[in-house]
C-alpha cells in the first residue's frame, strides 16, 4: 500500500507541475498587462517602467518562467503585483476562509445527498422518491449564482433571518466568544448551502442508484433471511457496499466545490481564495493566480488520493499492492 | 410418520410483470415432519425456489406476491404473521441457505461477523459471547483454524468453505427447519458430496428438519426420507424416497429417473424428456405435463387431482386413478 501511494505521489508532483506550466503560459498568452491599471495620465511613465523592471516583466516570457519556477520550487510564491506584498501573506488570510466555507459545504453536500439518496432508495417509487427525484433535478439545473441571489432576496431582504454577505458583522470585534461564533455561523448558512446543495442533488441520485443496485444483491436476501430488521439490512449491509463507489464521487466533486466557491464567494463577498482568484485574474496578478492554481490542484489530487484510501478502507477486496485478494 | 412441523396448503405465489402474471407457485401443498429430510425436486423454473422463498416470506414484492394458501409452521400460519413476528422466525426457527455462497455473503464484512450477527440478534448475546458462539459454529462445520478464519472475508475463502460459513450461519440459532436451496449446485463436484454429507450429519445430530431443494435426484437419493416432485408450479408426485426410485408413479418422475446415468448401464445417449417446461405466463389447460408426456390420453385434457396411492404416495396423473400405478 505504501509503495502504491509513493508512486501516486510521484505522478501527482508531475501533474501539478504540468498544470502550473500550462497556466503560466496561458496567462501570458492572454491579452492584458499587470501594469495596465497604471495607464493613467497622472502616472509617471518612468515609474511604471521601473516597476515593470522590478517585477521582471520586461524580460522574455521563457525567462520569466524560469525565474518563477525556480523560486516556486523553493517555496517562494513571489510578490503580488497588485498589493506589492508576499503572495504567501495574501494566501494565509484567504485560504482558511475558503476552507471554512468548503468544509461546511462538503458536510451539507454529503449529509443531505446521502440522506436523500438512501431514503429514496428505501422507498423506491413512493411519493417521497418521486418528489425527491424532481426536486433533485431542479436544484441540479439551477445556476448557483441565481439560487444565491434568490436566497439572499428571501432570507436576507424579505425575512431578514440571515446576513447576506461577508464572514461576520462589522461590529464582530465587540462580541463575546459565543456571540461571535453564532454570528459567524449565521454568515455561513447561505453560502455553504448554495455551494453544497447542487452537488448534494447529484449525490442523492448517485446514492439512490448505488443503494438500489446493492438491494438487488443476494447478500441482502441473506441478511433478511437472518431475521434482521429492514433498518439493519439497509444501513449496515447495503449502505456499507453502496458507499464504496460514492467515495470516488466525493473525491471527484472536490474540484467542483472549489470551482463553485469562486462564484459563491464573489456573490457573498466572502474574503476567500475564490474572490482573490477572480480579482487577480482581472488584474493579471500572475503570481497570485499561479499560487491559487497550485493550491487548488493539490487539493484536487488530495481529494482523489483520499477517495482511494477510503476505497481500501471500505472494501476489503481491494489491495493496492497485490497482497491478498483473489478478485 | 413423524409429527408434522411444516404444512403447506394450496400455496399460490405469482409474479406480476408487464408481460403478464406468472403463476410460479400454483396450489402447492406438502408437509415436512419434525427431523425429517424432504427433497423438493424439479427442473429449473418449476417454482421450487419460489416455494422456499415463500415459506420465509422473502419473495420480492413487487413483482412477487403470495396470493393464497397457508404455511403452517408448528400450527401457526406464517402468512398471517406480522413482519416483526416473521423476523423472529427467520434465521431462528427456520433458516435458509442459498445456491451461490459467494454472492449470498456480504463482501465487506468478515464471515465471522456475519454469523455473529445472527447469534447476537436471536439469542440476545453480547459481543464477546456471540463471537465465541460464532467460532464454535465455524468449528462445527469443520472449518480449520476457526479462530483465525473468523476474521476472513468471503473472497478469501474457497467455494466449499463459503458454503460451510452459510451453513454455520443458518444453524447458529438451532432452527427446527433448514431450507437448503440448491446448496451444492454451484460448487465443484468433489466438494458437493462433502457439503451434502455435512448437512445430513448435522441435521441428524440436532433433530432438525431439512427441506432440500435440488434438481439433482442423486443428491436426494443420498439423504432424503421423502421426495416431493414439482412441475410447472404444482406438486406432481410425493413419495418416500425408496419407492420413488423403485416405481415412479408419474410419467414426469419416470422421465427424470430415466435420465439419470446408471452404473453398469451402457447407453450411447441418456434418454431425455422431450419438449420444454411450459411458460408460467401461459400454463396449458388440463394436465401441465400432457404436451411432453408419452402416455397422454383423452382424460389429460382436464387437470388431474393428486391421487392417493397409499403408503404415503401421491401422484397427479390420470393413470393413477383408482390407486393403480
Amino acid at each position: 500500500m505504501a509503495r502504491y501511494f509513493a508512486g501516486r505521489l510521484g505522478q501527482s508532483i508531475l501533474l501539478v507541475w504540468l498544470v502550473l506550466t500550462i497556466t503560466f503560459f496561458l496567462l501570458h498568452l492572454a491579452p492584458g498587462d499587470p501594469m495596465a491599471r497604471y495607464d493613467d495620465p497622472e502616472m509617471d511613465p518612468e515609474t511604471v517602467e521601473m516597476m515593470r523592471r522590478q517585477f521582471g516583466l520586461d524580460r522574455s516570457v521563457p525567462e520569466q518562467y524560469a525565474r518563477w519556477i525556480s523560486n516556486f520550487a523553493r517555496g517562494n510564491f513571489g510578490i503580488s503585483l497588485r498589493y506589492n506584498r508576499p503572495v504567501s501573506e495574501l494566501l494565509a488570510r484567504a485560504v482558511p476562509n475558503t476552507l471554512r466555507l468548503t468544509v461546511v459545504a462538503l458536510a451539507v453536500y454529503i449529509i443531505l445527498g446521502v440522506a436523500l439518496g438512501v431514503t429514496s432508495a428505501a422507498r423506491k417509487n413512493s411519493l417521497f422518491d418521486r418528489v425527491g427525484t424532481l426536486a433533485a433535478l431542479i436544484v441540479y439545473s439551477i445556476p448557483s449564482f441565481w439560487l444565491a441571489l434568490m436566497l439572499i432576496m428571501l432570507f436576507s431582504l424579505k425575512l431578514g433571518w440571515l446576513p447576506s454577505s461577508h464572514m461576520q458583522s462589522i461590529d464582530a470585534a465587540s462580541l463575546g466568544a459565543l456571540e461571535l461564533f453564532r454570528n459567524r455561523a449565521a454568515h455561513l448558512v447561505l453560502p455553504a448551502f448554495v455551494l453544497g446543495v447542487a452537488s448534494a442533488a447529484g449525490m442523492a441520485r448517485y446514492m439512490r442508484g448505488s443503494m438500489l443496485d446493492e438491494l438487488r444483491c443476494d447478500y441482502v436476501r441473506t441478511a433478511r433471511a437472518k431475521g434482521l430488521s429492514e433498518g439493519a439490512v439497509l444501513m449496515k449491509h447495503a449502505f456499507r457496499n453502496a458507499a464504496i463507489p460514492i467515495m470516488t464521487i466525493v473525491g471527484l466533486s472536490i474540484p467542483f466545490l472549489l470551482g463553485g466557491s469562486v462564484v459563491t464567494e464573489k456573490i457573498f463577498s466572502w474574503p476567500g481564495m475564490g474572490s482573490l482568484m477572480v480579482e487577480s485574474i482581472f488584474t493579471r496578478d500572475y503570481p497570485v493566480v499561479l499560487a491559487i492554481n497550485f493550491i487548488v490542484s493539490v487539493m484536487v489530487i488530495l481529494g482523489n488520493l483520499l477517495a482511494d484510501l477510503g476505497y481500501a478502507l471500505l472494501d476489503p477486496r481491494i489491495a493496492y499492492s497485490g497482497e491478498g485478494g483473489e478478485r | 410418520m413423524p409429527e408434522e412441523l411444516l404444512k403447506i396448503e394450496d400455496l399460490r405465489t405469482v409474479f406480476r410483470t408487464e408481460a403478464g402474471t406468472a403463476r410460479a407457485v400454483d396450489g402447492v401443498g406438502f408437509t415436512v415432519g419434525r427431523g425429517e429430510t424432504v427433497g423438493l425436486v424439479g427442473e429449473s423454473g418449476c417454482g421450487k425456489s419460489v416455494t422456499a422463498l415463500s415459506i420465509m416470506r422473502l419473495v420480492t414484492d413487487p413483482p412477487g406476491r403470495i396470493e393464497g394458501g397457508s404455511i403452517l409452521f408448528e400450527g401457526r400460519d406464517l402468512l398471517g404473521l406480522s413482519e416483526k413476528e416473521m423476523r423472529k422466525v427467520r434465521g431462528n426457527e427456520i433458516s435458509i441457505i442459498f445456491q451461490e455462497p459467494l454472492s449470498s455473503l456480504n463482501p465487506v464484512f468478515t464471515c465471522g461477523e456475519q454469523i455473529r450477527e445472527a447469534v447476537a440478534l436471536h439469542q440476545k448475546l453480547g459481543r464477546r459471547a456471540s463471537k465465541k458462539k460464532a467460532i464454535e459454529m465455524l468449528r462445527l462445520v469443520r472449518i480449520p483454524d476457526p479462530e483465525k478464519r473468523y476474521g476472513s472475508y468471503p473472497h478469501q475463502m474457497s467455494g466449499g468453505m463459503r458454503q460451510r460459513v452459510m451453513i454455520a450461519m443458518a444453524l447458529s440459532c438451532q432452527p427446527k427447519l433448514l431450507i437448503a436451496d440448491e446448496p451444492s449446485t454451484a460448487l465443484d463436484v468433489s466438494v458437493q458430496a462433502q457439503i451434502i454429507e455435512l448437512l445430513a450429519e448435522l441435521s441428524a445430530g440436532r433433530d432438525m428438519a431439512v427441506l432440500l431443494i435440488t434438481h439433482d435426484l442423486a443428491v436426494v437419493a443420498q439423504i432424503a426420507n421423502r421426495v416431493v416432485v414439482m412441475y410447472a408450479g404444482a406438486v406432481v408426485e410425493e413419495s418416500p424416497v425408496v419407492e420413488l426410485f423403485d416405481s415412479p408413479a408419474h410419467p414426469y418422475t419416470k422421465g427424470l429417473i430415466d435420465s439419470l446415468p446408471r452404473l453398469g448401464q451402457r447407453l450411447e445417449r441418456l434418454p431425455m424428456i422431450p419438449g420444454n417446461v411450459p411458460d408460467p405466463f401461459d400454463l396449458p389447460e388440463g394436465c401441465r405435463f400432457s404436451d411432453r408426456c408419452r402416455a397422454r390420453f383423452e382424460k389429460c385434457a382436464t387437470e388431474p387431482p393428486l391421487f392417493d396411492l397409499s403408503g404415503g404416495r401421491l401422484a397427479r396423473c390420470w393413470l393413477c386413478e383408482g390407486g393403480g400405478g
